[in-house]
């Protein structure tokens, strides 16, 4: 078990003092979300409304050698049925979503609705839209369709196999990269021990409350409209080209989200809706079921993951050979961004000279796998940490020592050679998250006690190379209120709300009189996607922009006001005043008046551009791919039934340097509600898939964790200042995530001394590994 | 199928609606306009379209609407409003306890129901009352403190209803 550890000062951090940000305010869509008044997208309907459904493969490889939709399309009600037949060529681009003016790879679009092949068990094959959903209902059970099953492939290290059979190109391989720096044969000779060890990680699903939804209408002007939750506006050039159209026929109008986590990051319901509205000319609604959710959506991607570490007697790194194995399902989605992500994460947040690292995701017939809260970063930590416990164990040094032997520092290089400019508190955050768990629970006969942690790194912002932007417009009302417009999609997270009490902030407005519109792609600037952690950098920064732009113009009419110079305004409680002397006040409502007399604009729209950087050297993977990292740990405590198999989270504590909280209460419950999900991967959640078929087809079969299930996780929250994002921050949404996994991983190994290489740890997979070890014991 | 016309009170409303008898309380409250009633997964497994039935908990997605018929539905919106939320939502938005929002309702509404029979829970006593309530944001953390908080601004005399 892990000793006590000394949690040293934190280093001393000059952070400017604020008014608004750093305050755990009531967030701006909170009040609405609690008496039922927002409106989601299946809450939303209009005249005249047509209702769809989705006839979905039941085979997950399969030829259609038959579809006929005549006795569908003669059922009273039925306004259209529409198969690939009527839609010639409509394909979905996979990839690439959002601002990026990058070209989409060849070979990533998948069929809109599948004509002759089918790769899945989901896969669309029609549409139909009817008066009612029980007749769209009715009329999809009357679509006649036959299938001839073919043989599938449902293992990525069966697909790579020669004479496998091929679901996608010429070898099933849908994306590689590779890592070559230093020597790794020298630096695995160096070693006095070389410890491998290999990981497995299933299918994850990320049961969003809310199953996707909406409604899509052609306007006046001949536009397509689309009510929908979606993490993506930009999904408007998707709709566009899917359809043959022009972008500006297609207006998407997102909604609040009912929580996201990447799985509302693709494409879900907006083509369809947009196809059978243009057909019909009707408005028509199309909301999943909990099952559809399930089987048409992404999974987080299944990974192997096999570590070879050379390493020294005082637990120094000196060779890291890693090969990674994922499973894209049946077609590419963001798999080789994911896969990206894996990879250059591969190592952990350690110093390591001599790297070597090949990864590979392999096309199946099963769920096609995409974005997911961490975007490969929990499969690669959960691989790395467990690691470096084993690394610990084989070297008889405590894992904190072998860490702290190689953990990066504020200015060294990555495994991709990317120089870390902001503070590495790695140290810092692994302290406070053991000290945090207090005094040990003992154990007893049958309950066996054990403590793990794990120190992770995770990107924020998207890869540098995808040239990322946001957009935001902020302005001053004559009555001294404040409008934002930003395209940023609300996932649940508090987007909106950040770049409310940042333009709070800087306007001197207070919160309650600060509105926002967003998540529209007609009418709000283009803002990018509510992914990759990268709303609170990069729409945090435009807003920042555009408030500061706002503010410049108010403080010089503020100073010609008061007779002084601009440097001695200051804006604050809807006031701007004179500084030292706040008698000297005037109203922003009066001060608007002579800004609108004197023609002075108290509107903005800015752009924030993130850094550009060329791609990665293919064959090194050497060179920059992101913005900057969060780093932080997590620690937990656990009991083990050995006569049950059960686990028990007794104790969670989880601590990362977010570099500036916006706002505390929000940046807590991205730390408890990541961990969360973070301890349902170790423990729990497994999207089961018997010979690409879901074996785990509703809420009661994949169990995502109760209140329950696991204590509260304590979130201790570093500001290190150093962040890229608006007042220094880092990002927090994936990476809160991340540590929890592996850290249980590792206290349930240190509780029955037996390592379980593959999540989730259930209790069938804990009586096996000690029945194992057991007869190992003799 | 058959139809019956068939008497409801929600949130204070006498409603009537004719329905065959397979149709779910789930399904008319939302096409009467009650969109505050969540669909999370039609089976019971969620909690989002929790609402009150003559004052106890139910998923409305597991009640028939017949199985209603003369019966007095609350339902979140029916609870309070922003003009006049009620103490449970104002501690819901002031702790950190909504995220997505989409659980939100039927939170609130197992709240309620807590909270009406038992008005000083213990941390483990709200557990239990929200555990038929899935969230997939929060880890259930601040709605733990926004039930606590909730009980104690109605003990202070802050309860509208």
């Amino acid at each position: 078990m892990i000793g006590k550890v000394e949690v040293k000062p934190l280093p001393k951090v000059d952070l400017p003092p604020l008014r608004q940000v750093g305050r755990p305010l009531r967030r701006v869509d909170a009040l609405g979300k609690a008496v039922g008044s927002t409106v989601y997208a299946a809450d939303f309907s209009m005249p005249n409304m047509l209702h769809a459904k989705v006839l979905r493969s039941p085979v997950p490889s399969g030829r259609i050698v038959g579809l006929n939709v005549d006795r569908a399309r003669s059922i009273p009600g039925v306004a259209c049925v529409l198969t690939a037949r009527d839609l010639p060529g409509a394909k979905l681009s996979t990839d690439m979503p959002g601002q990026t003016g990058r070209k989409e790879r060849a070979g990533s679009a998948a069929p809109v609705l599948a004509r002759d092949v089918v790769r899945f068990q989901g896969e669309p094959i029609a549409l139909v839209a009817a008066e009612m959903e029980e007749i769209a209902e009715e009329a999809i059970g009357a679509i006649e369709l036959e299938m001839e099953e073919t043989p599938g492939v449902f293992d990525p290290e069966e697909a790579l196999k020669p004479g496998a059979p091929k679901v996608y190109g010429d070898d099933n391989v849908v994306a590689r990269w590779k890592i070559r720096k230093g020597d790794v044969e020298k630096g695995m000779a160096e070693a006095d021990l070389i410890v491998e060890n290999t990981f497995r990680m299933p299918f994850v699903e990320h049961a969003y409350l809310e199953p996707e939804a909406g409604v899509a209408w052609v306007d006046d002007q001949g536009v397509i409209n689309i009510r929908v939750c979606t993490q993506v506006v930009e999904h408007f050039r998707s709709v566009a080209k899917a359809l043959g159209i022009p972008q500006n026929k297609v207006r998407i109008r997102g909604t609040m989200v009912g929580g996201g986590f990447g799985g509302k990051e693709d494409v879900t319901v907006e083509i369809f809706l947009a196809l059978l509205a243009r057909e019909t000319g009707r408005p028509v609604k199309l909301v999943y079921t909990r099952e559809e959710s399930f089987v048409a959506q992404s999974k987080r991607h299944p990974f192997v993951i096999t570590h070879r570490t050379g390493v020294k007697r005082d637990g120094r790194i000196t060779a890291a050979k890693i090969d990674m194995i994922a499973d894209s399902g049946a077609y590419p989605y963001l798999t080789p961004y994911v896969l990206l992500y894996a990879t250059a994460m591969a190592t952990g947040p350690y110093r390591i000279e001599n790297v070597s690292v090949d990864s590979v995701a392999a096309a199946t017939n099963q769920p096609f796998t995409s974005a997911f809260r961490g975007f490969g970063g929990p499969q690669a930590a959960l691989a790395y940490e467990q690691q470096m416990d084993e690394i610990a164990k084989a070297v008889g040094l405590d894992p904190l020592t072998v860490r702290r032997a190689n953990y990066l520092r504020r200015g060294d290089e990555t495994a991709t050679g990317q120089r870390i400019a902001s503070e590495v508190w790695l140290e810092e955050t692994v302290t406070r998250a053991i000290a945090g768990l207090g005094e040990p629970t003992p154990s007893s006969k049958t309950r066996k006690v054990g403590r793990g942690f794990a120190s992770y790194f995770q990107s924020y912002g998207r890869i540098t190379w995808f040239h990322d932007t946001s957009r935001a417009w902020v302005g001053l009302e004559l009555d001294g209120t404040a409008t934002i417009r930003c395209g940023v999609p609300d996932i649940g997270a508090g987007q909106a709300n950040s770049l409310c009490q940042i333009a709070s902030e800087l306007l001197g407005v207070p919160l309650e009189r600060v509105t926002v519109y967003a998540t529209d792609s007609a009418v709000t600037p283009l803002a990018g996607t509510s992914t990759a952690t990268r709303q609170l950098y990069m729409s945090g920064h435009a807003v920042h922009k555009a408030a500061s732009a706002v503010r410049k113009n108010l403080l010089d009419r503020a100073a010609v006001h008061f007779g002084v110079g601009p440097d001695a305004v200051d804006l604050a409680d809807g006031r701007a005043f004179v500084k030292g002397d706040e008698s000297r006040s005037i109203g922003l409502d009066e001060l608007a008046s002579p800004c609108a007399a004197d023609g002075i604009p108290l509107s903005t729209l800015a752009l924030f551009t993130a850094p550009f950087t060329d791609g990665i050297d293919p064959e090194t993977g050497q060179g920059d791919i992101w913005p900057d990292f969060t780093f932080g740990a997590q620690a937990v405590e656990v009991a083990v039934d050995i006569e049950t198999g059960q686990v028990e989270v007794l104790k969670s504590v989880a601590c990362h340097d977010v570099g500036r909280a916006i706002n505390p209460a929000a940046v807590r419950g991205q730390i408890i509600g990541g961990s969360h999900q973070g301890l349902g991967y170790a423990l729990m959640e497994e999207y089961i898939v018997k010979d690409g078929i879901t074996q785990t087809p509703s809420l009661a079969e994949y169990l995502v964790p109760t209140s329950c299930d696991f204590p509260a996780t304590e979130a201790i929250i570093l500001e290190s200042g150093s962040g890229v994002g608006p007042f220094g921050a880092k990002g927090i949404g994936e990476p809160a995530l991340t540590p929890a996994a592996p850290a249980v991983a590792n206290a349930v190994a240190d509780a029955i001394g037996i390592r379980i290489h593959e999540v989730p740890i259930t209790p069938e997979r804990v009586l096996a590994a000690m029945k194992r070890g057991a007869r190992w014991r003799g | 199928m058959d139809e019956r016309t068939i008497r409801l009170k929600i949130n204070g409303r006498e409603r009537e609606v004719s329905l065959p008898p397979n149709v779910t309380l789930l399904r008319v409250l939302r096409d009467l306009g009650y969109v505050d009633v969540k669909n999370g997964c039609e089976k019971g497994d969620c909690g989002a379209c929790a609402v009150l039935l003559d004052g106890k908990l139910v998923n409305s997605c597991l009640v028939l609407a017949w199985q209603a018929d003369g019966r007095e539905i609350l339902t979140a919106s029916g609870l309070g409003s922003i003009e006049h939320p009620h103490p449970i939502q104002e501690a819901f938005a002031d702790t950190g306890a909504v995220q997505c929002g989409y659980c939100t309702p039927g939170m609130i509404m197992a709240t309620k129901a807590l909270l009406d029979v038992n008005p000083d829970p213990s941390e483990e006593e709200i557990r239990e009352a929200i555990s038929g309530n899935l969230c997939r944001c929060t880890g259930y953390a601040q709605i733990v403190e926004a039930v606590a908080e909730a009980a104690r601004r109605i003990a202070g005399g802050g309860d509208s209803g």
